[in-house]
């Protein structure tokens, strides 16, 4: 199957175009559609955010410019564009300024890899899933240069968190995609949406490892700052967290980056778990493609609606709970599970049963985790029952007279 | 194969660019009328007290060290991963694989009884 650059390329030469005329106007086009196509991602994605978390909320959203609020985000977006940048006088100059733009340039870059079709990609490279991992730290490193630069107490404290929690949380994330290299055997994000292609196209890597893909959505919250895990930006204890001192178009750009950020997760966990492209009827002539990259999309807004839905649902974390959830509950969850599989996949075995042994501990290991933060969950009602009574707690909040 | 890096050179360019041309047509379109109280820094009106960059905690240095030994393992972990399960990977590789898993897991419970994941 020919890439997508493959055949532009063909077809210029073929049209009397020299051939490096060729090349760079296939490499343009292929930028410039990334380009354009990701801001516009993040207008709809705002759009979505908004309207949803609404309707959780027993709200409207936005409804007033354009039909539904569609134009709502453009608005604001030309709002954003006409405020004042002020330039905090005691900031770092180079970290401050810096900062929303490395934090732009590392999320755009991860959408080169990630997988729209077959032979659709930005760049089907052999590294593909390693460099997603690679490119996960700029986003930490242009967090961490707001939060020191800014030089505002409020953002160095959540600078703070974000080695706390982006740097911990990115082990976890880390191997659970490891998981699914080790089982594959290629970092290849069309290779393995191929190898998902089983069972009329619903072999996927979910119903083999749902532990894998579990600890990878949680991680994924995590990693893209959603509400379980926003201690970065906890409204009601940092302010704003580490772009507080940042206005107009600068702290469009952080907000740019989180959305896309948050988009390119679920785009990466629907083409390693959910079988990528693949699902009935991708094999057909002539609309197979567009099926293909229909199915695409509707899995990666599936999973960014999960994540949606878990924003407008669940409370925030403290501090030692986030941190020991992830180093005493995921990390050794992950590491015990890397190495079943390791030994697993050694043993003479036919498929089916190896398929059967990595189910199976995926299984355990999403029993071991439940049941861990089930305990944990009931001593914080324990320590909690000794404070209030919960019969009394609304109403009253006064402690319990011992 | 050059040209899927070349790509990524050119749009690691365009990335730049995006959020810069962005920014740089915010500060023109947008009113430059600085004062002292506008460009101080905000913290909810207080006036600020000391330094803000300060010392801080040793435990931040301890998480961002066992981050960075993890990290390493990992990125050690992904090429064996690629590997495994090939026939040139013979058994001695996969023992030592198994030792280096094993010495990552000795790693996490020493610093787990030594009260390195221990968050006050």
């Amino acid at each position: 199957m020919a890439e997508w650059y493959q055949v532009l390329m063909a077809a210029l030469v073929g049209a009397g175009v020299p051939e490096w005329i060729a090349t760079a106007i296939a490499l343009l086009v292929g930028v410039t559609a990334i380009g354009l196509v990701a801001p516009l991602i993040a207008l709809i994605l705002v759009w979505l955010l908004r309207k949803v978390i609404s309707r959780i909320q027993d709200r409207i959203g936005p409804n007033r410019v354009g039909r539904f609020g569609l134009l709502q985000t453009i608005a604001d977006i030309v709002k954003l564009l006409s405020k004042e940048g002020i330039n905090p006088s005691r900031a770092d100059f180079m970290a401050y300024n810096l900062a929303p733009i490395l934090s732009v340039f590392g999320v755009l870059l991860l959408f080169a890899v990630v997988p729209v079709t077959r032979g659709l990609i930005g760049v089907d490279i052999n590294v593909g899933v390693l460099y997603i991992v690679a490119l996960g730290s700029i986003g930490i490193m242009a967090a961490l240069m707001a939060g020191w630069g800014s030089n505002n107490k409020y953002a160095l404290l959540s600078g703070f968190r974000v080695v706390a929690q982006l740097l911990s949380y990115e082990i976890p994330l880390v191997l659970s995609m490891l998981a699914v290299v080790l089982y594959a055997g290629t970092m290849r994000f069309g290779e393995l949406a191929e190898q998902q292609g089983n069972f009329l196209g619903l072999g996927w890597y979910v119903f083999l490892m749902p532990g894998a893909a579990l600890i990878f959505f949680v991680c994924a919250l995590a990693e893209s700052e959603q509400t379980p895990f926003d201690l970065l930006e906890a409204e009601s204890e940092l302010i704003a967290g580490f772009h507080i001192e940042y206005s107009g178009m600068r702290f469009a750009m952080f907000f740019l980056a989180q959305f896309l950020g948050g988009f390119v997760f679920a785009w990466v966990g629907a083409a390693m778990f959910l079988g990528g492209w693949q699902g009935p009827g991708v094999d057909l002539p002539g609309i197979g493609g567009f099926l293909a990259a229909g199915y695409m999309m509707l899995k990666t807004f599936a999973i960014y609606l999960l994540m949606i839905w878990v924003r407008g649902t669940f409370p925030r974390l403290r501090v030692d709970q986030m941190m020991s959830f992830c180093w005493k509950i995921l990390v050794p969850l992950t590491v015990g599970l890397i190495s079943w599989q390791m030994v697993v996949q050694v043993l003479d075995l036919p498929t089916p049963v190896i398929a059967v042994l990595v189910l199976v501990g995926n299984l355990l290991v999403m029993g071991i985790g439940l049941y861990a933060v089930g305990r944990a969950i009931r001593q914080e009602g324990f320590r909690t029952k000794r404070a209030f009574t919960p019969d009394s707690l609304i109403g009253t909040m006064q402690p319990v007279a011992e | 194969m050059l040209l899927k890096y070349a790509f990524i050179f050119i749009l690691s360019g365009f990335a730049l660019v995006l959020p810069l041309v962005s920014i740089v047509a915010g500060a023109i379109l947008g009113p430059r009328k600085p004062d002292p109280v506008k460009n101080d820094i905000y913290e909810s009106g207080l006036n600020t007290i000391g330094d803000t960059w300060i010392q801080f905690r040793a435990q931040f240095y301890l998480i961002g060290l066992v981050f960075l030994v993890f990290d390493l393992e990992v990125v050690f972990l992904y090429p064996i991963a690629m590997a495994y399960g090939r026939p040139e990977f013979g058994m001695a590789a996969v023992l030592v694989t198994l030792l280096f898993m094993a010495l990552l897991i000795v790693g996490l419970v020493y610093d787990w009884r030594k009260g390195g994941l221990e968050w006050q």
